[in-house]
């Protein structure tokens, strides 16, 4: 390491490695992906993986991803729900390309994918 | 990116306890489930709720587990990981409301007072992965330092900040660079005080085994601020977890060009090594430490010349302790105002207690300074345990005093703890309750430095030894009433004649104890009793008649056949035979057995 900017661009780096080791603040955005037996028989992981790739990719600092239980509606699993902005977004039926989406449009343009939301498709 | 963190202790106390292999069952679970790339378990330092321990942390719920057992493993990865149910039986039980929800690990009481500076990354990061301690603002302090500052930029923030010596004295330790500094010399050292060894103090063990790169930067900021090239840590051997992850940092940082030459592309080189203590306390003190590293026995020298102009091989040398060191990164990142903010006029900053004794909660704290001794006594520490009364709080070790319950008002700072006759030391807090002697605890600390004290010169050799002598006759029964102002006629005189601060500190704790607990101390020479019961010699166990129902219990286990009497009749016990185990009472079930 010979300079100051190479210090720092390793701990850029390294944020994302720990990223999710502290509870949410108040200012991030939250997205839980409901990993109940219904939710992971669904496919549920690999949207949780695609989530967790996409945020690590675009460096994003201010989300915090984990999962929860059971939400209850096991017919439309694999279900994200974001939190930001003081809103709760549900989104279902989610694939790996959806989420990354959702990560692309909803959590870093702002633009909320609508054709995902519960509210859309029920 | 990981969706979950567990962080589990691996600090001492938490290890003792198993931690290491509930750390390794819990990688393998994790493995096994196919996790490992979602789910990160990480081994940090210490969390400070030894009392708990092995502790765990699961985030982002924030879930802290407590007292967990290796069996505990599979159930909190099936229930918490895999299926995102907390397992609520294994919570500790202060971060739950009573909805059941958890709470913010800040919104506890052991936590919410402290303010954690020098702690700050104990129990957050992995003390032995650079890489986190850099994603955590490490080694920046250094870089702004080397590509921004003058060394004299960097000492006016130092004593700006107001830190001063957190190894006990108190010694504002901008000044103390600045010494070193204006000493002509082309060969200049380094030296970190890591020979903790007051009875009941882990601050410094915990800092290294949990934040060991902070000492490590801040050694090099040192370096740069004094012109310094070559560093040494002197740590004891008996830490050997600290001395394991010490050395891992070093050989990172110098991997990653953090420590060698020419750090950060500037012309500013320097190298730490890490000399082993051998288990002396007076080596604690920076002149036996210097000898030591030095290669030879580990004596005191009389001051002056101080060791900022002639110390380590002559040269001259800056001594800081771990914990002054853990500070010093953040004074420099966010700056001298923002530490002088915290604490009281005289004594800025934050200070890291290690609890222990009649205490609930022992385990490590860090309070700014300027709270109070109930606050941290009762507040974070819970209070004494089973209902008894809190007596007297012993800060410094052997070379501190006690602090009496009717000064538990006191705000914690380097001076009033001065003025009360105890001192700041290293950062022990040792908790009383009515069950203790004071006067044993004095006799405690005195057999201590007798035992320490190093031989160099007359009054702590012969001094201590002659104090212990009239200590003993107290707590036998034998002494009399001049022999107490004997007994302080004598501190008095090992205080003013001894070489160095062992010697000069070793009567405080029995100064101290006359000064709050004379009563105590007049008991034990006028009634011949000890108030509380401890002291062997003055004890008489008897069996009151009307209770005793003559079951014959106490008798038969009594180890040296003390106790006689016939079957459904009061026994009897001959003072003369009995050694005073207390076995009898304990097995008494009729309350017939008395101590006084």
């Amino acid at each position: 390491m010979k300079s100051l900017e190479e210090l720092r661009a390793l701990r850029d780096k390294m944020k994302s490695q720990t990223d999710n080791r502290s509870v949410a603040g108040k200012d991030e955005t939250v997205i839980k992906v409901g990993m109940a037996t219904c939710g992971i028989a669904a496919g549920a992981r690999p949207v949780l993986d695609a989530l967790l790739d996409e945020a690590d990719k675009r460096q994003l600092h201010n989300v915090s991803i984990s999962q929860t239980g059971c939400i209850g509606l096991c017919r439309l699993e694999p279900i994200v729900e974001v939190f930001k902005d003081g809103q709760k977004y549900t989104y279902i039926l989610m694939t790996p390309e959806k989420a990354r989406k959702v990560i692309v449009d909803h959590v870093v343009n702002g633009n909320v994918c609508s054709e995902y939301l519960i509210g859309e498709n029920s | 990116m990981f969706r979950s963190h567990i962080l589990v202790c691996g600090g001492t106390g938490c290890t003792s306890n198993n931690s290491i292999k509930i750390y390794e069952a819990l990688v393998h679970r994790i493995y096994d489930e196919g996790l490992d790339k979602e789910v990160h378990v990480t081994q940090t330092g210490c969390f400070g709720l030894c009392a708990l321990g092995p502790i765990m942390i699961v985030y982002p719920e924030g879930a802290f587990y407590s007292q967990v057992k290796v069996e505990d493993v599979d159930e909190i990865v099936n229930e918490h990981i895999i299926k995102g149910r907390i397992v609520t039986r294994l919570l500790y039980k202060e971060t739950v409301d009573e909805g059941g929800n958890i709470k913010a690990l800040n919104d506890t009481n052991f936590y919410k007072k402290q303010h954690r500076v020098a702690l700050r990354n104990c129990g957050v990061i992995n003390p032995e992965k650079i890489d986190e301690y850099i994603a955590y603002d490490g080694y920046e302090a250094l870089g702004k330092v080397l590509t921004e500052m003058t060394p004299q930029q960097v000492i006016d923030e130092i004593s700006r900040s107001g830190l001063r010596g957190r190894g006990g004295a108190g010694f504002p330790t901008g000044r103390k660079w600045q010494f070193a500094k204006n000493s002509p010399g082309e060969q200049k050292y380094v030296c970190c005080n890591a020979d903790e060894g007051d009875p009941g103090a882990f601050m410094d063990r915990s800092i290294l085994e949990g934040d060991p790169h902070a000492v490590i930067e801040a050694m090099a900021i040192a370096g740069y601020a004094i012109g310094a090239n070559q560093g040494y840590v002197y740590v004891r051997a008996e830490y050997p977890i600290a001395v394991k992850r010490l050395s891992i940092a070093i050989e990172q940082a110098r991997e990653y060009g953090l420590l060698g030459k020419n750090i950060f592309g500037t012309d500013f080189s320097f190298d730490l090594d890490i000399r082993l203590g051998a288990g002396a306390f007076v080596c604690g003190e920076e002149t036996a430490l210097m000898t030591s590293i030095e290669g030879h026995r580990g004596e005191p020298r009389p001051r002056p010349p101080f060791p900022a102009v002639k110390g380590l091989f002559g040269k001259p040398t800056i001594l800081n302790n771990v914990e002054t060191y853990a500070n010093i990164p953040q004074i420099i990142l966010k700056g001298a105002d923002w530490f002088a903010s915290m604490g009281t006029e005289k004594s800025r900053g934050t200070k890291v207690f290690a609890l222990g004794g009649k205490i609930h909660n022992t385990g490590l704290v860090e309070i700014p300074m300027g709270t109070t001794m109930r606050e941290i006594i009762y507040d974070i520490g819970g209070g004494c345990p089973n209902g008894k009364k809190f007596k007297a709080a012993q800060t410094g070790g052997p070379s501190g005093g006690c602090i009496p319950a009717h000064l538990i008002d006191t705000p914690i700072d380097y001076d009033n703890l001065i003025a009360i006759g105890s001192m700041m030391g290293s950062g022990g807090l040792i908790v009383m309750d009515e069950d203790n002697c004071m006067v044993d605890i004095a006799k405690f600390f005195l057999e201590f430095t007798v035992d320490e004290s190093c031989g160099k010169c007359t009054p702590c050799r012969v001094g201590t030894k002659r104090l212990y002598e009239m200590l003993c006759k107290v707590t036998d029964g034998t002494a009399t009433m001049e022999d107490l102002d004997k007994m302080e006629e004598l501190c008095h005189y090992i205080k003013e004649n001894s070489l160095c601060g062992l010697g000069q500190t070793a009567p405080n704790p029995v100064l101290s104890t006359l000064r709050y607990f004379r009563d105590e101390y007049e008991a034990h020479v006028r009634d011949k009793k000890c108030p509380a019961g401890v002291c062997k010699k003055l004890l008489r166990y008897e069996i009151v008649a009307d209770k005793c129902k003559g079951c014959t219990l106490c008798a038969r286990n009594c180890p040296v056949g003390a106790i006689t009497g016939n079957v459904k009749e009061p026994h009897v016990i001959d003072p003369e035979k009995c050694i005073k185990c207390g076995v009898c009472m304990e097995k008494c079930r009729f309350g017939a057995i008395v101590k006084g």
